[in-house]
Parts: structure tokens; C-alpha cells; sequence
């Protein structure tokens, strides 16, 4: 069976779990960002995917994952500043002992 | 065929690489097996004739938001203390593989309607013709570079001394 639309749509779910899994089970600030940047991948392989096997004249999939790829890269340098101050100001960025806005 | 084999071999690494971020207890190395991950999407891409992004991955994640998450690891001294999990940690897998369950039913059982013309290649002129000619997203490409700047003024505030 040669590789298909659904072989690709089903490594982006299998991408997209494991950086949920991450981003819900993981501590330390940074590594969370990391796995929100895997699930952002594997959307892009979703919408590559369908550019190519759907709509292969068109290339609006591959539009939307430019920008995307954008959005991210603000996201990422964003977070990491606030994680940065944050672990200047409290000397620790375990996303569970960062609790001064908790009820 | 050897497009087969080629999606086989980046799937099963970046899958694995995947596996090593949430499991390997050393944040850098983590982080390092993050851009393993990243390449292996860059070839993912390749193998969808998607050219011109597998140029942007490479550029933007492999060369910029790697580098930027090493850099934020080195500046907050957890390294020694690993990535521990929290006390969601078999909830948060159960809803994963749930997750992924349902995905991949759905996705197995939805008829898609494959289109059999050929790809274009190579894409970069097409795209550009997509973002920059009238019809087409030069709206979205004006927002994303305001957005753009703001992202890096922010930054630039949040992190400067006091």
C-alpha cells in the first residue's frame, strides 16, 4: 500500500498527542512551550497534507502554514521572554509554583 | 516508492524524537531531540513537494526558534533538576491516547476525495503569486508583520532589566 493522504493525516494525530500529552503533564515552563511547538508541527503536516492530496492546484494549506509558522515564531519569542522574567522576579519556572494569580 | 520508504524513515524518527522531548529527563537534551523533530517535519514536507516551507522549517524552527528555547534554557539554571511530570501525569495520558483514538477513527473513516493532478513544483513562484497578487493574501501578510513587530517589542520589554 503506497503512502496516502491518510498516512500523513494520521503521523500529525500521532504528533499532535504526544505534545498534548507533554503540555499537559509537564512542569517546567520551557518544556511545555516545546511540546506546544510539536502540536504546531503536526497541524502544519495536517495542512500540507490536505494542500497536496486535495487541492494540489490551489496551495492555500501551504499559505495558511506560512502563516502559521509566523504566529509561532511571536508565540515562541513571547513566551521564553515571559518565562525568562518570571524566573528572574521568582526564581523558578515549575508552572505549578507559579501560583501568585490562584485563587 | 522511494518516496515510501523515505516518509516511513522521517515518520518513525520524528515520532521517536517526539517520544524523547516528553520523556528524556534532561531539558537540553530534550531540546535537542526537539530539532531532530523539526528536521524530520522539514523532510515530511519534501515528500509533499512542499518545497519552499521545507526551506522556511529549516530557517525558522531548525535555525531560530531552536536556538531561542536553548537560549532560555541556559539563562534559567532548571537543567539540574530535569523535567518532572506533575500529578496530571496518568489523566494527561489517558486523555492523549483518547485523543488520538478518535482522530484516528475519524480520519481512517472519512471518505477524502483525492485529487489526481499533479503537485506543482516548484512552489515558491506559485506562493508568491498566492500572497502578493490582487485576490490574494496580502491583507494577512501586512497583519503578520505588525504582529511581527509587536512580538519582538514585547519581548524586548518583558525582558529588559529594571
Amino acid at each position: 500500500m503506497s503512502v496516502g493522504l491518510e498516512h500523513y493525516l494520521i503521523l500529525s494525530a500521532i504528533l499532535f498527542s504526544i505534545g498534548l500529552y507533554g503540555a499537559l503533564s509537564k512542569r517546567n515552563a520551557i518544556v511545555i512551550l516545546m511540546c506546544i511547538e510539536i502540536m504546531l508541527n503536526a497541524v502544519n503536516i495536517a495542512m500540507v497534507g490536505f494542500s497536496r492530496y486535495i487541492v494540489p492546484s490551489l496551495l492555500t494549506g501551504q499559505v495558511f502554514v506560512i502563516f502559521i509558522m509566523a504566529v509561532a515564531a511571536a508565540e515562541a519569542a513571547v513566551g521564553l521572554a515571559i518565562i525568562i522574567a518570571i524566573y528572574r522576579s521568582r526564581e523558578t519556572i515549575e508552572s505549578t509554583k507559579v501560583d501568585l494569580m490562584k485563587w | 516508492m522511494g518516496l515510501d520508504i523515505a516518509f516511513w524513515v522521517l515518520a518513525v524518527v520524528g515520532i521517536a524524537a517526539a517520544l524523547m522531548v516528553v520523556s528524556l529527563r534532561d531539558v537540553f537534551r530534550a531540546a535537542l531531540s526537539l530539532v531532530l523533530c523539526f528536521l524530520t517535519v522539514a523532510g515530511i514536507y519534501i515528500t509533499l513537494s512542499a518545497d519552499f516551507l521545507a526551506a522556511v522549517q529549516v530557517l525558522i524552527y531548525v535555525g531560530g526558534i531552536s536556538v531561542l528555547i536553548l537560549l532560555a534554557i541556559m539563562l534559567t539554571r532548571e537543567v539540574q533538576q530535569g523535567s518532572p511530570s506533575n500529578k496530571l501525569r496518568i489523566p494527561a495520558f489517558v486523555v492523549a491516547i483518547i485523543f488520538l483514538g478518535v482522530m484516528a477513527f475519524s480520519l481512517i473513516n472519512t471518505p477524502w476525495q483525492v485529487s489526481t493532478v499533479p503537485p506543482i513544483e516548484p512552489t515558491t513562484a506559485a506562493l508568491a503569486g498566492k500572497l502578493m497578487s490582487t485576490g490574494g493574501f496580502i491583507l494577512p501578510v501586512e497583519i503578520a508583520a505588525l504582529l511581527l513587530l509587536a512580538a519582538i517589542l514585547g519581548a524586548i520589554v518583558l525582558v529588559r532589566e529594571k
